[in-house]
């Protein structure tokens, strides 16, 4: 094995971990401290894709477009929460996920009818387009290198909140025992508006990084948002530091997996069957890690013991 | 009393309502006309709609009607898609299919009813081997067989190393199976991606980058096909290693190329049964008439579903509209006495397609639109490797 190939292959499976982060920290606090099960956090990832590309390629500014997108989706993420979640607070899961599930119907149908069908294709911010070397001849993309720098931003940020602000002590609070800190008297609407608000940006900003990659389509929510899920129940439900972790280990593990899984069975069985067999089990390798964790920690890495 | 008799009176005229309607013939189409992939599903449809204006809504003296059925990209949706047609629509003949994968799923629903069933575009090797079928047919391509012209071209090139990446599903194992095929050169890796929830490919151009290749060879239909080649472009390997594609590039995907300036797709080479400018009558009214009506070149998918209503015209004329003589039909679709689009071929024993494979570049037309032209003839009248597993 190439320590080259290694290297780069652990740099895009940070940079995949940072992206699962942003998802799952907003999903893991509305989980966590609403109970509220939000299928629609994919939804919000679409969107922030869309409108960011939308000013990128209407002003042209990259950073104008993450400046306004942000707020704009957080924005349309607290509507979304005031005129239907809030209803759903004190219901089962199963109503929440159906209600959720519609959400994404109709996003996914309202993007088609806003945007061209096949979504929009954004181009790379010039000034981040290209390569630069880094040790043992490795030239790896400066965007990617910016998504990883993006995701401990805000990994710091969400630090300084959770664990040094008086929001984020009540965040812990609910995330400890929601009942309790009702009763004692805090504005319990206003802390599910804020922190909804606040995972709804994260989503955003997560959907705008990646559209210059992914470009912007319909659906593109889906495909990401079960991978978030398995994260938030990795690192234990509520907690922002446990969703760190969790999403860096199975961006390793997916894209290690991807990489060198075939290169690893060759050992135990012949490397025809290895190389047939790699890609189906390397796409499995996150659930089997999933299971493996709940089976050891039912709560997952970091869950609260409480709940 | 007076709103029971008339609805005692409106059952029975839709009892006879089949009876009554019988000189019109019935047309299922199966495609994706929801997420993204309807732009494939909308250009075929376009076409079908156009075929239908160019014939008059009539095949000989029967009006003919098209059915729509969406597949919604997935293959337990075309199946429900392709039921409701045959036991709802009661159609006579369903066809269509982009994705090999849908049409694996859907193909016993048409064929147990004892329909007639007539792939558009998918064209998986199952049900050109040993699971061939009578009412199959299929009339634009078997998968293994335009990678395989690829595999030609490469040899052609002295392209020495490929690296080969492609989706896990039913086309994709036979895209890589038939690159391999005419290939002589060293694969130096392969990468299968799970389909179609993969569209970051950063690990596997980092190995790309590792293995260094003299070239890398995709299958990425779809709107996976311009994310592919973008990422390609931004992870500093266009210009190192060159790109060799199949049903990657295309008509659907060209104008947002252009749209995006991605000049590094002119000039690359793809291989097809068919171009938009490939020179015959019948395929320049299609082209013309195509360009007229929507304003854009058709994809070769277009290009097949209009040939795909010529094709059902042919046989409902050889048996003068009676849709209820099968035997007729399968005879006449056996025959494919019609002008294709793509020129001369026939119809071989497995009910696939023998026909020429060109290699067709990426080029600016007089208009300055991005689009394809066709260089040479990579092989000629081909007939696929699985017809001989085939017995009917």
């Amino acid at each position: 094995m190439e320590w080259a190939l290694l290297i780069e292959q652990t740099l895009n499976g940070i940079q995949f971990g940072m992206l699962l982060f942003l998802l799952a920290a907003g999903l893991t606090l509305t989980f966590g401290i609403m109970d509220l099960v939000n299928l629609a956090h994919g939804s919000m990832y679409m969107l922030g894709a869309f409108v960011g590309a939308t000013i990128f390629l209407w002003s042209g500014s990259f950073i104008l477009a993450i400046l306004l997108a942000v707020p704009l989706v957080a924005g349309i993420g607290i509507l979304v929460e005031i005129s239907t979640l809030r209803t759903l607070y004190q219901r089962h899961h199963l109503d929440q996920v159906l209600a959720t599930f519609g959400l994404i119907l109709f996003f996914n149908e309202l993007v088609q009818v806003v945007w061209p069908l096949d979504g929009l294709s954004v181009p790379f911010p010039d000034y981040l387009n290209f390569t630069v070397p880094l040790l043992l001849g490795i030239e790896y993309s400066v965007y990617r290198l910016m998504i990883i720098g993006a995701g401990i931003v805000v990994a710091i940020g969400m630090y300084i909140l959770v664990a040094k602000t008086r929001l984020g002590m009540l965040i812990r609070a609910g995330a400890a025992d929601r009942t309790m800190i009702y009763a004692l008297g805090t504005n319990i609407r206003l802390l599910f508006t804020l922190v909804f608000g606040l995972g709804t940006a994260l989503g955003a900003l997560a959907g705008i990084l990646m559209a210059p990659i992914l470009g912007a389509n319909s659906g593109m929510g889906e495909q990401i948002i079960i991978i978030a899920f398995v994260v938030i129940v990795i690192g234990g439900i509520g907690s922002v530091r446990g969703s760190l972790i969790a999403a860096l280990i199975t961006g390793l593990i997916d894209t290690l997996g991807r990489s060198f899984l075939d290169v690893l069975l060759a050992f135990f069985i012949p490397v025809n069957a290895a190389e047939a067999a790699a890609p189906a089990i390397s796409s499995m390798l996150i659930y089997i890690f999933m299971t493996c964790v709940l089976f050891f920690k039912p709560q997952g890495l970091f869950g609260s013991q409480t709940r | 009393m007076k709103s029971k008799i008339t609805l005692v009176i409106a059952m029975c005229l839709m009892l006879i309502a089949p009876n009554a309607f019988s000189a019109t013939v019935k047309l299922g189409f199966v495609t994706t006309l929801s997420t993204p992939a309807a732009v494939i599903g909308n250009d075929m449809r376009d076409a079908v709609e156009l075929a239908l204006e160019h014939i008059g809504h009539k095949m000989g003296s029967v009006d003919v009607e098209v059915v729509y059925g969406d597949d919604e990209f997935n293959p337990q949706k075309g199946k429900q898609a392709t039921e409701r047609l045959v036991t709802q629509d009661k159609v006579d003949i369903v066809f269509g299919y982009i994705w090999s994968h849908v049409l694996l799923a859907s193909a016993t629903t048409v064929l147990d009813a004892g329909k007639i069933l007539i792939s558009a575009n998918a064209g998986p090797s199952q049900l050109a081997g040993k699971g061939c079928h009578e009412n199959f047919f299929n009339i634009s391509w078997q998968n293994d067989q335009t990678p395989m012209a690829m595999g030609e071209v490469l040899n052609q090139r002295g392209v020495n190393s490929l690296y080969v990446i492609a989706p896990l599903y039913a086309a994709g194992k036979n895209m890589v199976a038939g690159v391999k095929r005419t290939y002589t050169g060293e694969i130096v890796g392969e990468d299968m991606t799970k389909w179609p929830d993969q569209i970051d490919w950063a690990a596997e151009l980092s190995k790309v980058k590792a293995a260094n290749p003299d070239g890398v060879f995709v299958f990425y239909p779809g709107k996976h096909g311009p994310a592919f080649i973008k990422q390609f472009q931004q992870s500093g390997l266009s210009g190192q290693v060159d790109l060799y594609t199949v049903f990657t590039v295309d008509s659907i995907s060209l104008p947002r190329f252009q749209q995006a300036e991605m000049s590094g797709v002119l000039g690359s080479t793809m291989t097809q049964f068919w171009a938009p400018d490939l020179d015959n009558a019948a395929n320049k009214k299609f082209v013309d008439a195509f360009k007229a009506k929507y304003g854009k070149y058709p994809s070769f998918y277009a290009a097949q579903s209009y040939d795909a209503v010529m094709y059902i015209k042919s046989a409902v004329e050889a048996v003068g509209g009676d849709m209820s003589n099968v035997d007729g039909l399968r005879a006449a679709l056996e025959n494919a006495d019609f002008d294709s689009l793509r020129g001369e071929f026939s119809m071989g024993p497995n009910h696939f397609p023998i026909q020429n494979f060109y290699s067709r570049e990426v080029v600016e037309d007089s208009d300055g639109v991005w689009t394809t032209s066709v260089r040479e003839t990579v092989l000629e009248m081909h007939q696929d490797v699985y017809a001989g597993e085939c017995s009917m």
